[in-house]
């Protein structure tokens, strides 16, 4: 394990099995996450992005722990988060923290706002009141919030101000980790940037670490430092941000961000139209899972899954058709 | 002409295919009067794709269904014009009402999947609006059905044909709902957040139909989105909302290049624009107003920073008017009013 990693994520698998019948026999396995590596590198905004259900949600409950995997493992600062008990994962459970997508339903309707954002502390054994009050202040404070709104209730909130309180939630027990799922998805475009602004300053402030879990290319390139693309089960590429959305490599990758709409008329481009839609989960494609789509593909894409390479620039794609820059072996990494 | 100006062919007689004037929906409920539509007014030509564009709670939906007269109570249209074909819809029968809908102006939602009946195969759906509209009752088989999917780009229509809404994937339901929309072969499509439920890469099939199926019919098309993304790349002229009112509407590029109303210039600068990254975004302070509680004079008046950088005084208090301040180009806001 390198200093400059957070987290190292190794092979790691998430499946759920599905249950039919009065026996429940299982009758299926969906392969949520099927096989991925990533580093999370200290103090980086790392954003993860994909299309519903290729799997972006369930590693981020995964490296929290609030889904089993299935096999593969997780380290954080060194420890190997799958091999610990309950009660030693308790103190990392601090460290590591969930802002949610939906600020509506995130949020306990009869809590006050004061104890929805304390409620971590009380469990994470912060027993005096009074610091407790402090801190909670401390966080609300951060977020942009007022003392006042503590003893409010979540519904008389607009969902920006709830998803601040979300924010305020995790940062109130001082974590260096935070998994940021969808985080302004479900807000308006007014209000998005506000939250996303707050997200990096908070980053900067407080030296946080962020995995950064997200559909929208254009927010994702706005706020991360490097980017992981995945498609159902498996990461197709990882790069720096201007790496990859300058130079981006894997078919899936380059088809994603000519298919998203760019807010500025005179913006020309090439759009790729990929057919059909993604595979189930539950019968990925033999080979690589993209290879129904791909309109590259040849015929070794449909028997071979294709592992992760070092393109050079540390940029990673695991395709069949991308082989690294012949000098970019000697380039330092 | 830019790659979105549509080279349509006016209609021989110049009247356009759809003309709102100040229309007007209220919602009378116990709390208070919700205008939920309050002053809006647009055209839409044939073969145009017209951008409404707008946050929740805008009033962009509520537009749509009360074009459509699909107003349910304690909701009312209290006034204006909807005229379609020079024909003022807010003045059909029902029973007129019920012959366009459908077959002239045609609609597509958001959900796709809660819009079709999921107990009946999408064939036997099909083959039911044909049967409505088209009056024939026997003649209409299931190969026509199967032909309606396949000219939305269904693959494999024959098997297709036979599936349940639940056996689709969500861009799968859209392009049948499309079809269903399609099936009359309207004059004017609405499109009410077509893909805002699917990801991207199926949104981008979904949007590349509509502009084909727009070319193919010389069809008007009111297309409803948040996304200012949508916007920029589908439509011809775009109709800006905030809290019931339209504030700015102007030809696409017109209005990308030089957005007029403070509204519509904070939108534009408050969204991330994928190839353009910027350190921070701009930010639009505060919250969409409640519409109950409206305050008087301009809407966006307690959000606006150019009112405070100008000293305007009379925002709060009257509210402005929709004026040209350029060619084709309206805005409703004190800063030009003032000039004129």
């Amino acid at each position: 394990m390198t200093e400059e990693n957070l987290l190292e994520i190794r092979d790691l698998k998430v499946h759920f099995e599905i249950k039919s019948g009065i026996l429940k026999r299982t009758a299926g396995v969906v392969k949520a996450v099927d096989g991925v590596d990533l580093d999370i590198r200290r103090g980086e905004i790392l954003g993860l992005v994909g299309e519903s259900g290729c799997g972006k949600t369930t590693v981020g409950r995964a490296i929290l722990r609030l889904v089993e995997a299935t096999s593969g493992s997780v380290k954080f600062k060194g420890r190997d988060i799958f091999k610990l008990s309950s009660t030693e994962m308790k103190p990392l459970r601090r460290e590591m923290q969930l802002v949610f997508q939906d600020p509506y339903s995130s949020l306990d309707p009869r809590s006050k706002v004061g104890d929805i954002v304390g409620e971590g502390l009380r469990v994470h054994g912060v027993t005096d009141r009074k610091e407790r009050y402090r801190r909670v202040l401390e966080a609300l404070e951060m977020v942009g919030l007022q003392e006042p709104h503590m003893r409010r209730f979540p519904h008389e909130f607009s969902g920006g101000q709830r998803q601040r309180i979300g924010i305020a939630r995790a940062l109130v027990v001082k974590p260096s980790f935070i998994v940021c799922d969808e985080p302004v998805s479900a807000l308006d475009v007014s209000i998005q940037s506000q939250v996303l602004n707050l997200l990096k300053d908070l980053q900067q402030e407080l030296d946080l670490t962020l995995l950064f879990i997200a559909h929208d290319m254009s927010v994702v390139e706005h706020l991360c430092n490097r980017v992981a693309v995945m498609y159902l089960g498996k990461i197709v590429e990882v790069a720096e941000r201007e790496e990859l959305f300058g130079n981006p490599q894997h078919p899936y990758t380059q088809a994603l961000m000519s298919a998203i709409p760019i807010a500025d008329p005179k913006v020309k481009r090439e759009r790729i139209i990929l057919p059909g839609d993604p595979p189930s989960p539950l019968r990925p494609p033999p080979g690589c899972r993209f290879h129904t789509r791909c309109p590259e593909a040849i015929d070794i894409c449909s028997q071979e899954i294709p592992q992760q390479i070092d393109l050079g620039r540390q940029h990673l794609c695991a395709c069949h058709l991308r082989q690294p820059e012949p000098d970019a072996v000697q380039q330092p990494a | 002409m830019t790659k979105h100006q549509h080279d349509f062919q006016p209609s021989t007689n110049s009247q356009p295919l759809l003309e709102i004037h100040d229309l007007r929906t209220y919602f009378f409920t116990r709390d208070g009067t919700v205008k939920a539509v309050d002053g809006v007014s647009l055209t839409v030509e044939r073969g145009q794709i017209h951008g409404l564009v707008g946050e929740s709670g805008c009033g962009k939906s509520m537009t749509a269904m009360s074009i459509l007269r699909l107003v349910d109570k304690p909701g009312r249209i209290v006034s204006g014009e909807v005229l379609f074909k020079g024909e003022d819809l807010l003045k059909k029968t029902r029973h007129e009402m019920t012959a366009i809908r459908g077959k002239q102006i045609s609609v597509i939602f958001q959900e796709p999947k809660s819009s079709l009946n999921p107990v009946l195969r999408v064939g036997t759906q099909l083959i039911e609006v044909l049967r409505i509209h088209e009056g024939k009752q026997r003649t209409i088989k299931r190969k026509d059905a199967v032909e309606q999917l396949r000219s939305v780009g269904i693959p494999d229509p024959d098997r297709r044909v036979e599936n349940y809404p639940h056996e689709m994937s969500g861009g799968m339901a859209q392009r049948v709902m499309i079809a269903m929309g399609m099936a009359c072969a309207p004059d004017l499509l609405i499109a009410d957040e077509p893909t805002t439920a699917l990801d991207v890469t199926i949104q981008a099939q979904v949007l590349d139909l509509i502009r084909k199926l727009r070319d193919e019919h010389e069809m008007g098309v009111i297309l409803i989105t948040h996304d200012m993304g949508i916007v920029a790349e589908m439509a011809d002229i775009v109709t800006v909302m905030y809290a019931g009112t339209a504030v700015e509407e102007a030809p696409t590029v017109e209005l990308f290049e030089t957005p007029l109303h403070p509204y519509t210039q904070g939108l534009i600068a408050s969204i991330p624009v994928m190839g353009q990254v910027k350190e921070r975004l701009e930010v639009i302070p505060g919250n969409v107003p409640n519409l109950i509680d409206m305050p008087p004079g301009c809407r966006f008046a307690p959000r606006c920073k150019a009112r405070i950088e100008h000293g305007l005084t009379r925002c709060e208090v009257e509210e402005p008017h929709m004026i040209e301040a350029k060619p084709n180009h309206f805005v409703r806001c004190w800063l030009y009013e003032g000039e004129s």
